[in-house]
């Protein structure tokens, strides 16, 4: 049957059983949302930005097993989605983008709302394509579906000129699709996934440090199990949160700039190191140099090649999905005779408990006058019951939300964290909270990141999304203050916060529900009341303390065991 | 250490600006790039030389078979290959300079291709060291012009790089 280029798009968009796109209509995309109109099986969320509807879908994808959709017209339309786009690439989140683009016959002529999408996005996409003719729509989609969600996923972009949409050509979805140069990785090398057993099992101090990876590719229970089997410690990276439950006492929390000092010190002093779906980035593990000073065994199972051996020399490189690795290394290791020494273990917890005593956990004062931010993570942690879905934007309250809320189940983390992207809170739980609905969805912020996508609490009226947004409201741009306090000499450059809105009236102007508040007191209370009204967007400015910062850190450049505790300032 | 990197690719649109890209960006330096289709219009081959310490060197391996237009990688440098590359090159060839510089190019095994009463136009191939021992040969200030396509480059005998 002879379709238009826009209704194969819409049909290719259901044939991959999408339930909610995010997009912004332009004059390059007018014929596929004409298609959209008459339609509705795939539900097209508008939001106010472009940038917003990419963050949408990613987080729509991060709390679910799906790939997102943002639909974006040609020239500014794209240029505002390539945020969304990097940050998306950075943290391998798959998702398809779907950008209009001139008139084929007016491509390089410097037309109206023209600008080069393939060339811009490349750098910050898995893949992207340009459709030239009607008759390659659909097999195109179909690609960029598949590349976006196997191997180690990522946005792909497909670019489809205005004229492009508008032809027809005979539609069939392809039931399959091969790429004779892309081939993702599957199972492990059994010799090596057996080398892997064998100096787990021989390892007198081993550690799990797990990413990421864990997450994306569905293999927390199977890491669940490694970790009980092996009896050693378990770390999660920023992305990798949830992957294993906080909850749990192999747990020794996060590790890297803001980990626990356990965490830090185990990475540094045990004898194997097991990463699994992590990348060993300079914001994890610090100094290189200072990291490889001490002799240790690294294996490291990863589905991306180029992420072994990057930053990081590896003793024992294995190149697979993670789930399907874990699973072979699970089969390894209960079929085997040996098992992890017991004395050696009980004494390398032993050292792991003195760090944990020594670190402290994490801590802060709390007080009476004025809130902590901390405190009102750890409020919401305890009136969520630990279970609800939160979304972060960037800088000290994302790093408060990592430490203080105990994530025990994955995909319930939401943040940017590759590309640290202010703005990625709000539209992101959009995207969640439509995926589960019913469920209860936070968005931990700051007056600073708020106000980077704050038109989006326009598209949550009109799609009745009852988010509960914490901005933990400093008055200053926190983390860059914190720097400038202990780097540039408590010279506050432009990290002032001035003239700030009035978030209460704000929040009601666009229809919501808005809630100042100033005493440790209220804290509690306000949250509760908050959570209570299930069908509102509850806006919450709790304003904190100005000066709080976040510990432990280790400082840029520094190793992992030179980190700054709290007392010690 | 100097790397000769070949590899398959799809002939498409882009896919040159992906390699050239992927160099630009994570850092890498190319000294000489060439590319053209293979005997199957749908793949293109290219030669690719650059340096770097072996760290660097596995990094470019890995992220090039990253790319979806790649179909194969192969580090020509990590076992016996050949290499040669073309120059033309244009120089001034005046009175007795004429059969003095012919004779240069006979010794090289250069061809002249084309001639005027001033110039010479001179085709040679072979390894890179050779054309620079030419160019130094003829001196700097007898040059008019000339155009280097970069090495290609193939493995001896049993080894092939193929889909």
């Amino acid at each position: 049957m002879e379709l238009t280029g826009a209704e194969i798009i819409i049909r290719c968009l259901q044939e991959e059983q999408v339930e909610y796109a995010f997009g912004y209509p332009g004059g390059a995309v007018l014929f596929i949302y004409d298609e959209l109109f008459k339609q509705d099986k795939v539900k097209h969320v508008l939001v106010r930005h472009e940038q917003a509807a990419v963050h949408a879908a990613d987080g729509y994808a991060r709390s679910s097993d799906k790939v997102g959709v943002a639909i974006v017209t040609s020239g500014p339309g794209l240029t505002n989605a390539v945020t969304g786009i990097a940050t998306a690439y950075m943290d391998s989140i798959p998702m398809v983008i779907i950008s209009g683009q001139v008139p084929t016959y007016a491509i390089g002529e410097d037309a109206f709302q023209e600008v080069d999408a393939v060339g811009i996005t490349r750098p910050c996409v898995k893949h992207n394509f340009l459709v030239k003719d009607p008759k390659d729509i659909a097999s195109t989609i179909k690609k960029a579906f598949y590349l976006a969600r196997t191997g180690r996923p990522g946005p792909v972009l497909v670019d489809i000129p205005k004229d492009v949409s508008n032809q027809k050509a005979e539609f069939e979805y392809p039931a399959s699709v091969s790429i004779r140069s892309y081939n993702p990785p599957g199972k492990a090398d059994s010799t090596q996934i057996r080398h892997a057993a064998q100096m787990l099992l021989e390892a007198k101090r081993p550690m799990i440090y797990a990413g990421g990876g864990v997450v994306q590719g569905d293999a927390s229970l199977q890491l669940i199990e490694l970790v009980r089997l092996l009896g050693a410690p378990c770390t999660n990276t920023l992305m990798g949160l949830g992957g294993f439950p906080a909850s749990d006492n192999q747990f020794v929390g996060m590790l890297g700039m803001h980990g626990t000092y356990e965490a830090n010190m185990a990475m540094q002093n045990c004898d194997v190191l097991l990463a699994v779906g992590a990348r060993f980035d300079d914001r994890v593990i610090g100094n290189v140099a200072h990291f490889a000073e001490v002799p240790r065994k690294i294996i490291h199972i990863d589905i991306d090649p180029s992420s072994i051996a990057k930053r990081v020399k590896v003793d024992l490189p294995i190149v697979a999905d993670l789930k399907l690795a874990l699973n072979e290394l699970l089969d390894v290791l209960k079929s085997s005779k040996q098992k992890p020494d017991a004395a050696e273990l009980a004494s390398w917890w032993k050292q792991v408990n003195e760090w944990r005593v020594k670190g402290g956990g994490m801590r802060y004062k709390n007080s009476t006058e004025v809130i902590k931010p901390q405190y009102v993570i750890e409020t919401l942690h305890k009136i969520t019951g630990g279970d609800a879905f939160i979304t972060s934007d960037v800088g000290q309250h994302q790093m408060w939300a990592a430490q203080y809320y105990k994530f025990n189940k994955p995909r319930r983390w939401i943040n940017s964290g590759g590309l640290g992207t202010m703005g990625f809170g709000l539209p992101a739980a959009m995207g969640v909270q439509l995926i589960n609905p019913g469920e209860t969805v936070a968005c931990v912020t700051g007056e600073g990141s708020i106000q980077m996508n704050i038109q989006e609490l326009s598209t949550c009226k009109q799609f009745r999304l009852p988010i509960k947004v914490l901005a933990l409201n400093n008055r200053y741009l926190g983390m860059v203050r914190q720097w400038q306090e202990f780097f540039h000499g408590n010279r506050y450059s432009e990290s002032y916060m001035d003239a700030l809105p009035d978030f209460v009236k704000l929040a009601e102007a666009y229809g919501h529900v808005g809630m100042r508040i100033d005493n440790p007191a209220d804290v509690e209370p306000a949250i509760k009341e908050a959570f209570a009204r299930k069908d509102d967007l509850v806006f919450m400015d709790f304003r904190t303390d100005s000066t709080e910062n976040v510990f432990p850190m280790v400082p840029g450049g520094k190793g992992l065991s030179e980190v700054i505790l709290a007392e010690d300032l | 250490m100097r790397h000769i990197i070949s590899l398959l690719m799809e002939n498409e649109a882009g896919a040159l600006s992906r390699v050239a890209g992927l160099f630009s960006a994570r850092g890498y330096n190319i000294e000489s790039l060439t590319v053209a289709p293979t005997e199957d219009p749908t793949m293109s081959r290219m030669t690719i030389v650059t340096r770097g310490s072996d760290a660097v060197i596995e990094q470019i391996n890995k992220q090039l078979n990253k790319l979806v237009d790649v179909v194969a990688v192969m580090d020509l440098s990590e076992g016996e290959h050949l290499e040669r590359e073309l120059m033309l090159v244009k120089i001034r060839a005046k009175g007795e300079d004429r059969d003095e510089l012919k004779r240069m190019a006979d010794i090289f095994r250069g061809r002249v291709i084309d001639v005027s009463s001033d110039t010479y136009t001179i085709e040679l191939t072979g390894a890179g060291s050779k054309l620079d021992n030419f160019l130094e040969a003829i001196g700097r200030e007898l040059i008019l012009e000339t155009v280097r396509t970069g090495a290609s480059g193939i493995g001896r005998g049993d080894r092939i790089l193929k889909l």
